[in-house]
């Protein structure tokens, strides 16, 4: 059990661990996905594999915003990049993503004029600080993110400042959980809620899986004890025959979200009727478009959009990863021709993206177990 | 991406009721708060921190508790850096 010694409450954890184990039995298999990145990169460091019982099988979901954006959204972005005049921003997160000519990161090397900022409100900075130059923010993130991005969009309109714009790219989670559940191949027990996004959209957006597909989920925090505690209130819901949706991060989540947050993003935004995911393909209002009041301050209508689609490379698995169809290790480009260092699939980059977990954690320790059985 | 950091709410602006000086272990930035309008925060207050915006007001305990967890995580230095990168300080 690695890590236990560093946790906090090591004790708590090992009676939930055990709890965990007595409620879990042997009888049957539980498959559950974690939604949210985060959980995912928690998950890894933590070592709560080695925690959890072998019939308890943790399925990675599909909550990294940087990994679900397909290639081409990254090129139409990086399109209007390179036009005269164009400061193209965004969070650090993205720079390292490929786009068929190159991340934004190469571009910026080639000339092209690219910054990084931590905060949607610097990009608006930026284009006041530059009167003379068009500010594109490349808008990425799910209703954690967008609240943020609508909020900045409308200073820009009642300041006025029109030379900033964004490139939306928000995507919501209900619908790709939605997708997930249609999907044949994937057959789930239960769900750990996400974290930051329950601040904003609540945990009531959450109740269908719960009434309509009879699946218990549990809106979860960081830490090891936290999803410990999440995996518990799953099982104790399965065990008993019920699902429900239940708040594990109470001290952070509260039941009826931010509805501030909520007025913001219905002010600016619009669902799309369709958008498209890397490895879940197309679904339906699956992501927020600007609305016609903010048409001036939106990337896509003030330039021209090549609107390029760009099929992953064939070797490359992601799609199966991102469905939790293959465990990251069994894509045949991973560790080779793909790795955190020279990444060709998005979960490779960012550090909540399943590949890059997997790589930075278990298949260290792999490499590290196989190094001292030479020695 | 999903990170939420903690922080101390210092000062809020007199000129702009949305903008609050933050206090992040010794680094103070501004941040915005319009997304608190329901439940504005006061000096003294802790809040989640994301991309610039308080998201949420927290406990002082639950701050601590969430600087653990980003520790725990590896995240620290991420969340200082983006912290440290608010207002365009130090970067670009």
């Amino acid at each position: 059990m690695r890590y236990v010694d560093e946790f906090r409450e090591p004790e708590l954890i090992s009676k939930t661990a055990d709890e965990i184990r007595r409620l879990a039995g042997t009888e049957r298999h539980y498959r559950m996905m974690e939604v949210c990145g985060g959980h995912t990169h928690a998950i890894y460091r933590f070592g709560l594999k080695d925690i959890l019982p072998e019939n308890i099988e943790l399925i990675h979901g599909p909550g990294c915003p940087v990994c679900v954006l397909p290639m081409g959204r990254i090129d139409d972005g990086l399109s209007i990049a390179q036009q005269p005049d164009v400061i193209f921003a965004a969070f650090g997160d993205m720079m390292r993503v490929p786009g068929t000519q190159g991340s934004p990161l190469e571009h910026k090397a080639r000339g092209i004029d690219v910054r990084i900022v931590y905060s949607p409100s610097d990009a608006l900075k930026l284009a006041r600080l530059n009167p003379d130059k068009h500010v594109m923010f490349f808008a990425i993130g799910f209703e954690t993110t967008a609240p943020s991005t609508a909020l900045t969009m409308m200073r820009a309109k009642a300041e006025g400042v029109r030379n900033f714009s964004v490139f939306c790219n928000h995507v919501t989670i209900i619908p790709a959980i939605r997708a997930i559940l249609d999907s044949p191949d994937m057959r789930l027990d239960a769900f750990i809620g996400p974290g930051h996004v329950s601040t904003v959209i609540g945990c009531r957006p959450y109740e269908w899986i719960a009434r309509n597909e009879r699946k218990p989920i549990v809106v979860s925090g960081f830490e090891p004890l936290d999803m410990l505690q999440s995996i518990v209130m799953l099982l104790r819901q399965l065990k008993a025959g019920e699902a429900k949706v239940e708040n594990q991060y109470k001290r952070v989540v509260p039941w009826e979200g931010n509805r501030a947050a909520l007025r913001a993003i219905a002010e600016v935004f619009q669902l799309r009727p369709y958008f498209e995911w890397r490895g879940l393909g197309f679904i339906s209002q699956s992501a927020l478009r600007i609305n016609d009041k903010y048409a001036e301050w939106d990337a896509e209508q003030r330039f021209a959009v090549p609107g390029i689609r760009v099929t992953d490379p064939k070797a490359a698995q992601c799609g199966e990863v991102l469905k939790g169809v293959l465990k990251p290790h069994q894509c045949k480009l991973f560790g080779r021709e793909c790795t955190p260092e020279h990444p060709i699939g998005a979960l490779m980059v960012s550090s909540e993206g399943s590949c890059a977990a997997y790589h930075n954690y278990e298949y260290r320790k792999a490499a590290m177990v196989s190094l001292s059985s030479i020695a | 991406m999903c990170l939420a950091i903690p922080g101390k709410i210092v000062e809020i602006s007199s000129d702009n009721q949305d903008s609050a000086l933050v206090d992040v272990v010794g680094v103070r930035r501004r941040i915005d708060l319009g997304l608190l309008q329901d439940d504005k925060p006061v000096p003294g207050d802790w809040v989640l921190i994301h991309v610039g915006f308080a998201m949420s007001k927290i406990s002082e305990q639950d701050a601590a508790d969430q600087m653990s967890t980003l520790r725990m995580l590896g995240e620290i230095d991420g969340a200082m850096q983006e912290v440290q990168g608010y207002g365009l300080k130090d970067v670009n």
